[in-house]
């Protein structure tokens, strides 16, 4: 399998600190890599600067083999790379469906197109088709801020994929999140990933759900990468035991 | 209820538009300038809605706007060029200028904002004042022609007053689609949330620019109608004071809601007149009139409505959820 994304040695400083110093790894298409560490490690970091969000002190990021590094988050999005957020990022006042619609609309047509065509950018069905296999279809006419937590999370979630993304960066999905949803949203991340092969890297602290859901795991400590492998690998080894799972 | 709830509104929206038609008939000539002003007034607060209220870009420079279209006008047609040719140069140009001006939203925002759009709004005012070969200076342009509408002649106040409420209804029509479109979303997202607008690929700088040059543009239309309707004008009418009342008819009518500008000139416009009768105290009276009103609803007249439907809204999900609630335990 080939490298969906690319990542060599990602530094970034806040003035005298290095938040991530040097970072390398890769992503193998249909892959869900998991991505833990401590709280501070520089894991949000380094998804920041893999998206464009922060441009990185050093280093290089490459998509399908082109160097993307320093392009802005809207222009990686259009190259198929979509994310979610630690905190909840959805609409609050549009409803589930205007959500779902906003989230694809930048990827049909020209932006003059959008201006003269449909309203919903043809976007109607196809948004359906998400809000049915996320479960949320008695809450499509709803505004999204009027959801629960757990709704509002899978939402967020179904909005990163109306795009058709090829890489996905999902930052703490399972976060406040109740098991009964987080085995729902578990089952759907894992059926879009084998139906469509869509790749993701996930960043988590939820053990279980990053255990069982991740082909390979990587661990960071204080900005570099201390350990990648199976989930089994991952949990045996001593430094890994000693810097984060602490058992 | 929400079956009727669609008809009602179009049966209220044509009675609106039937009275607008009708009623000024009888109006004497003062009256008729007024509810012009509030057209034209509206639709320079259209264009502040759409870059204040939909896109979240603060502007203090829609009134310099406002004078670039009224110059753009007054020179034109008193050249002998006809108003429609001198609108369609008063949007280019606008349209244009709004488009720089958006270059520092794309670095700072809010009150930094507000201060270079003022900045910008001086600056238009010194050009109208101070070059006096294109603007007539402090003397200003006088005599501006009214047109000719399919041969129709426009100079007496009711006619022109059809071109107001004609063009307010055709920036109405354009906005209404505008919003409804997936643009209308992207401005939207643009405001509430920009970096995650950003992650779903929406060009937030692109709608920046495009959402500052529209709302702009719509100044200029509003200028372009506001030299023929006074026929004469010089910069006074133009300074920081107009970008002011334009941004409290956008704020005191609801900025983000569709209808918030046609509320606020109306309050902005008519409500001194009205108030006209407590002779010395109007103006005094106005003030405390709006002072209440955002004290009491901070979010504009259409706020306390939406605020209203919104309560509803929770009040039947909240039984709904009860009823399920209690069928699930009868069940159980």
């Amino acid at each position: 399998m080939s490298a969906v994304l690319e990542v060599t040695d990602i530094k970034k400083n806040f003035g005298g600190i290095s938040a991530v110093g040097g970072v390398s790894f890769d992503v193998r298409e249909g892959e869900i890599l998991g991505l833990i560490g401590p709280n501070g490690c520089g894991k949000s970091t380094l998804f920041n600067c893999i998206l464009g969000q922060l441009t990185p002190s050093g280093g290089e990021v490459k998509l399908d083999g082109k160097v993307v590094t320093g392009l802005r988050p809207a222009e990686l999005n259009k190259l198929g790379v979509s994310r979610t957020f630690q905190l909840l990022q959805v609409f609050p006042k549009l409803s589930v469906r205007e959500n779902l619609i906003l989230a694809g609309q930048e990827h049909q047509g020209s932006m003059a197109s959008r201006l003269v065509g449909r309203s919903d950018a043809g976007l109607t069905e196809a948004a359906n088709q998400m809000i049915g296999f996320f479960k949320l279809d008695h809450l499509a006419e709803e505004p999204a801020g009027g959801l629960s937590y757990g709704q509002q999370k899978l939402l967020d979630a179904a909005m990163a994929f109306m795009g058709g993304p090829r890489l996905v960066l999902l930052d703490e999905p399972a976060g406040g999140v109740n098991p009964s949803m987080l085995t729902d949203l578990k089952e759907r991340l894992v059926a879009i990933n084998r139906e469509k092969n869509a790749t993701f890297v996930v960043i988590e602290h939820n053990m279980e759900f990053v255990m069982s859901l991740c082909s390979r795991v990587m661990v960071m400590a204080e900005g570099t990468v201390l350990a990648m492998g199976r989930p089994d690998e991952v949990r045996k080894d001593p430094a890994v035991i000693e810097a984060y799972l602490g058992h | 209820m929400s079956g009727f709830a669609k008809p009602l509104k179009i049966a209220f929206g044509l009675i609106v538009i039937a009275a607008l038609i009708v009623v000024p008939m009888n109006f004497n000539r003062y009256g008729l300038f007024i509810l012009s002003q509030w057209a034209v007034m509206a639709i320079a607060a259209m264009g502040l809605n759409l870059t204040l209220g939909y896109a979240g870009q603060v502007s203090l420079a829609q009134g310099a706007f406002v004078g670039i279209g009224a110059y753009a006008a007054a020179i034109m047609t008193t050249h002998g060029w006809p108003l429609p040719a001198a609108i369609v140069v008063a949007i280019a140009l606008s349209f244009a200028v709004g488009w720089v001006l958006g270059y520092p939203a794309l670095r700072v925002q809010h009150h930094y904002l507000a201060f270079v759009t003022l900045a910008f709004s001086t600056l238009a005012f010194l050009v109208f004042r101070n070059e006096s070969w294109l603007t007539g200076g402090i003397y200003g342009i006088s005599n501006i022609p009214r047109p000719h509408i399919f041969s129709i002649a426009t100079n007496k106040p009711l006619p022109f007053y059809y071109v107001c409420l004609g063009s307010l209804a055709i920036v109405s029509l354009a906005v209404w689609w505008l919003i409804r479109s997936p643009w209308g979303r992207a401005f939207m997202a643009l405001r509430e949330n920009p970096l995650r607008a950003q992650s779903l690929g929406v060009d937030t700088r692109r709608y920046t620019l495009m959402a500052f040059a529209i709302g702009s543009a719509l100044g200029g239309v509003a200028g372009a109608l506001y030299a023929p309707l006074t026929q004469y004008i010089d910069p006074v009418p133009f300074n920081l004071s107009l970008s002011l009342d334009l941004l409290m008819m956008v704020i005191v009518g609801g900025a983000g809601f569709f209808l918030g500008p046609f509320l606020g000139a109306m309050i902005a416009v008519l409500l001194p007149e009205w108030l006209r009768f407590t002779e010395g105290y109007y103006l005094m009276l106005y003030a405390i009139a709006v002072m209440g009103l955002l004290i009491w609803s901070p979010t504009g007249i259409l706020g306390i409505l939406d605020r209203y439907l919104a309560e509803r809204r929770t009040k039947a999900a909240s039984a709904q959820r009860a009823v399920a609630k209690s069928r699930l335990e009868t069940v159980q």
